[in-house]
């Protein structure tokens, strides 16, 4: 059955995926590794609702995916100005 | 019947091989920009391979127009998120790791962005 072996290969990604995130030397590696995890993530929801022939799980997936951009804009604009609420405009201005 | 059915099962293993094949390398690669490079191949073959393959196994469906979305939103949103990721690694001033600088001599260290902020 091929979702199993997807599913099988998915889970080998993500445990990859997992050990850079926890090895990583800088923050970056660490969003990244964490970016990749969730689309990794929306792949597992995909695979294994066909393969449990309940393809619904797809609106979780594209959900998940909408709030794993908006974390991993969010976390690299905090890193970067140490605040989520700054304002660009507010950065030249003063 | 079938021909579909060999189609979509070829594009879910090659979909998973490149999958497994962006892991390893974001495991392997020696620092963030290759790890990026090898990040976006998940976003781009392996969820473009396997999501192509489950749209032949869904038919033309409901299904098949979420599997489409989700795509889409992959196609879009990756390079905007990679992009985002080398700009801020720049930022905090980590040069990639390169063989030989063909830069021209000392214009690299005190260049300015493109954004006019100094690097």
């Amino acid at each position: 059955m091929i979702f199993v072996a997807a599913t099988f290969a998915i889970l080998v990604a993500l445990a990859l995926a997992i050990a850079r995130a926890i090895k990583g030397q800088t923050v970056f590696d660490r969003v990244l590794a964490g970016n990749s995890v969730g689309t990794l993530a929306i792949m597992l929801l995909a695979v294994v609702g066909f393969l449990t022939e309940r393809p619904e799980f797809l609106d979780i997936g594209l959900t998940y995916g909408l709030l794993n951009i908006i974390g991993t804009l969010a976390v690299l604009k905090f890193f970067r100005h140490g605040d989520l609420a700054r304002d660009a405009n507010e950065e030249t201005g003063t | 019947m079938l021909a579909v059915d060999v189609a979509s099962w070829a594009l879910i293993a090659l979909g998973s091989f490149f999958t497994v094949a962006g892991a390893l390398g974001l495991l392997r690669m020696p620092e963030i920009f290759t790890r990026m490079h090898a990040a976006s191949v998940i976003d781009t073959l392996g969820v473009g391979l396997l999501f192509l393959g489950l749209c032949l196994q869904a038919g033309f469906s409901l299904v098949t127009l979420k599997l489409v979305f989700l795509l889409a939103l992959f196609f879009f949103m990756s390079p905007v998120v990679t992009h985002a990721l080398a700009r801020a690694c720049l930022h905090e001033k980590i040069e990639p790791l390169l063989a030989e600088d063909r830069r021209p001599r000392g214009a690299a260290p005190t260049g300015v962005a493109d954004d006019g902020r100094q690097r």
